[in-house]
């Protein structure tokens, strides 16, 4: 069977322990977690979770059966196959002598980033976006010598009301 | 009124109707024996060992339907009790493992006994939660006991900080439990109901596969109404035994590595396999790709993820056994599969579950078909290796709950502490153990209390003098190396019954095997051990080698 990558909106009580229990789930069972992203909605005793995993058909039933298994979890919707908007946030320390500087702050302005802090010789951006977006600017980013990278992971929700 | 939360503990249990607890005291856990001391309606039963609490609260919950409640301290005796909830977890029975926790201020400090139970026993529980204050203690208990014997039953541990047992406050117990998250699907989906009644009404070659599902949902009057009025031959897994009677002519027994050869055959050849609260387990499928590969499949389970887990479903039916079989039985009708029933009759007639006499010896099998012919009603609790296959096989199960054994951990010392709960919860039944000399020396500590409270067991070795399952795997698959498996090192089991102060007796002759297990019927003042030593090195058969298909089932070694 193919490999499938799915994104799991997860809306689970705001609870101690809750976050062991999604992630034993999925190390005790050999499933694969490729980011998982959680906090409070607005709701203060609700948070939600988006992860993302892969696997084939039947690992992916599996992991939605599962995780609505678990006492907690109020309701799982597997976005993938859900219209849906999905985001993620990059920050990226790249090196910037002053020569080289303003090729990067033109960078970030096509990709409509931020310049978040600037240093003696480096700068760190803000990237929002979806996956394809973050790749592009990190990979034009690289060349520059970048010194540190840290990401959200996705965080995704469905559009539209829900039926 | 402002109470302990130890004492709301206590107060909390009784309304769930707790009449026993089973446990072992200790530093952590002490205001709750405090609360429990000489209280006249939830009874505290000293075990000796907290695995044997575990498995006596299991035992109970599997003889009874209702809820087990275990006891123990924090650190070491919470980590004793994790194989008894590993245990009940694997088979879905209902049980709350209290444990006491250190003060809240010393959480997280490496405390003097304390251990990360929440941590520990995530994996092997179906929900857990840790007490910080005395104000939580009622809504805990209220849910947890709603957690474990609803849906898909299994264990909930509550972990109890000790400030939190002793801390006073209002005592008001929850009318009703309502968990948002927590809602499990009874009722059978009707379209799927439809679907599955055609399936059964054009098939040639259906089975009935029935697992421990049907136990625990209390189903097994449906079962039978199904089986009977379809008139559809049905197999029973070791989980499930005697929600079917095996006495009935529809009944193939047993399926699976040690199953019937019937049981094994008919799933091969079936068009169609009706599975009801079973989950194609591995000791019963043998190599997936040869289960039933001409067959469509229904299965009926509570648990949406345990369908479709291991062999693809055509019919898929979420819902409560009882329910769903219920609904069913309205709708189907007999069917017509004569030349089917031929074949099965051929197979049942052909391959029966047999042995030969070697020499004098007494045969296992011999001693299971004796205590069946003197104890057919009895409630049986089974150990794990060759003698429970072999009690699996030779008696024959005719009611829900009188069959008790570890089937999905597997834990040899779960049989013993398991009578002691079963007699506890069912005391007008004769409880029989039928256990091992490797199994019964891993929880014999527990005839003590047994003997304490005259407990009348009927506890039978089946004494092999050796690790007996594992040897037989030494002999077929490791070239006859005995690696770790002797044990003739074992004391004499009727003397050391007897020095724990229970009657014992040892039978070495097959003329004094009648006899003796019907002078144990007469002893009904405390537990009675007879130790049987028989032939061995008989084997297990029939026997679907590991990895093999079904189809490919050892009948016997020739
Ligand atoms: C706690 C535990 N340890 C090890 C095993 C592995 N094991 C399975 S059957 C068996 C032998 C059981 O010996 P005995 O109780 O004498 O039964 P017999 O097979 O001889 O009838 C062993 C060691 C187990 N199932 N459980
Ligand atoms: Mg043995």
């Amino acid at each position: 069977m193919t490999e499938e990558r799915h994104i799991f909106s997860v809306l689970v009580e705001n609870r101690f322990g809750v976050l062991a229990r999604i992630a034993g789930l999925f190390s005790g069972r050999g499933f694969n977690i490729d980011s998982l992203n959680v906090a409070e909605t607005d709701d203060p005793d609700v948070s939600h979770m988006t992860i993302v995993t892969h696997g084939d058909a039947q690992i992916i039933e599996q992991i939605y059966k599962h995780l609505n298994k678990l006492i907690d979890v109020i309701k799982v919707t597997d976005l993938t196959v859900e219209n849906h908007v999905e985001r993620e946030i990059v920050l990226i320390k790249v090196y910037a002598e002053p020569q080289r500087r303003g090729e990067i702050l033109q960078i970030v302005e096509i990709f409509r980033a931020h310049t978040v802090d600037v240093g003696p010789d480096s700068l760190i951006i803000e990237v929002t976006g979806d996956e394809g977006k973050l790749k592009a600017a990190i990979d034009l980013l690289r060349p520059y010598g970048i010194q540190e990278l840290a990401r959200t992971g996705k965080i995704a929700i469905m559009r539209g009301i829900a039926k | 009124m402002e109470l302990s939360g130890a004492n709301i503990l206590i107060e909390s249990l009784k309304q769930e109707g707790v009449e026993y607890i089973f446990g072992v005291n200790g530093g952590a856990a002490m205001p709750i024996f405090d609360a429990l001391y000489e209280h006249p309606d939830v009874k505290l039963i000293m075990m000796r060992h907290e695995q044997g609490a575990s498995h006596a609260a299991d035992g109970y919950a599997r003889a009874t339907g209702k809820v087990g409640v275990t006891l123990a301290t924090s650190g070491p005796g919470a980590t004793n009790l994790v194989t008894g909830i590993a245990t009940a977890y694997m088979d879905s029975i209902p049980m709350v493992a209290i444990t006491g926790q250190v003060f809240t201020h010393l959480m997280g400090n490496d405390a003097f006994q304390e251990c990360d139970v929440i941590g520990v026993t995530r994996p092997v529980c179906k929900h857990s939660y840790l007490i910080k204050s005395g104000d939580e203690v009622a809504d805990v208990i209220a849910e947890a006991f709603h957690i474990a014997s609803t849906g898909r039953p299994g264990p909930v541990v509550v972990d109890f900080a000790k400030d939190a047992q002793i801390h006073e406050s209002l005592f008001r117990y929850p009318e009703k439990v309502n968990i948002r998250s927590y809602k499990p699907k009874v009722e059978g989906h009707p379209r799927q109901i439809a679907k599955a009644v055609e399936l059964i009404h054009n098939a040639e070659r259906p089975i009935l596969y029935a697992g421990g599902g049907v136990t625990l949902s209390n189903a097994s009057e449906e079962l039978r109404e199904l089986a009977i009025k379809t008139g559809i031959p049905i197999t029973v897994t070791l989980m499930g035994l005697g929600a079917f009677p095996e006495t009935h002519p529809l009944s193939m027994e047993m399926p699976g590595m040690h199953g019937s050869c019937c049981a094994n055959y008919a799933f091969t050849d079936s068009d169609l396999v009706i599975a009801i609260g079973a989950r194609f387990d591995d000791r019963v499928t043998g190599d997936l790709t040869k289960f039933a590969p001409n067959a469509k499949k229904i299965h009926i389970d509570i648990d949406a993820s345990c369908i479709g887990k291991n062999v693809p479903i055509d019919v898929p039916i979420v819902g409560d056994a009882k329910r769903v079989l219920a609904e069913m039985n309205k709708l189907v009708h007999r069917v017509d599969i004569e030349p089917w029933m031929r074949q099965i009759n051929e197979w049942k007639e052909q391959y029966p579950f047999e042995y030969e006499q070697n020499g004098d010896n007494i045969m296992p099998q011999y001693v299971i078909e004796q205590i069946y012919d003197l104890y057919s009603d009895a409630i049986v609790v089974g150990d794990v290796g060759q003698h429970q296959m072999w009690a699996a096989q030779y008696f024959k199960f005719t009611e829900p709950r009188q069959w008790l054994n570890s089937g999905g951990l597997g834990t040899m010392g779960f049989s013993l502490p398991a009578a002691i709960g079963a007699q506890l919860g069912c005391p007008d039944k004769t409880v029989v153990n039928i256990n091992g000399d490797g199994s019964y020396i891993m929880t014999i500590q527990e005839l003590v209390p047994a003997i304490t409270m005259k407990l009348p067991l009927k506890i039978f070795i089946i004494n092999n003098m050796y690790l007996g399952m594992v040897r037989q795997w030494q002999e077929l698959f490791h070239q006859k190396r005995y690696a770790a498996v002797d044990y003739h090192d074992n004391p004499d089991f009727a003397l050391l019954a007897e020095a724990f102060g229970a009657t014992g007796i040892r039978v070495e002759r097959i003329e004094d095997v009648r006899p003796a297990l019907e002078k144990a019927k007469g002893i009904d003042d405390g537990p009675v051990v007879i130790d049987f030593i028989v032939d061995e090195e008989e084997n297990v058969f029939p026997m679907v080698p590991a990895g093999a298909g079904l189809g490919d089932v050892i009948r016997g070694l020739a």
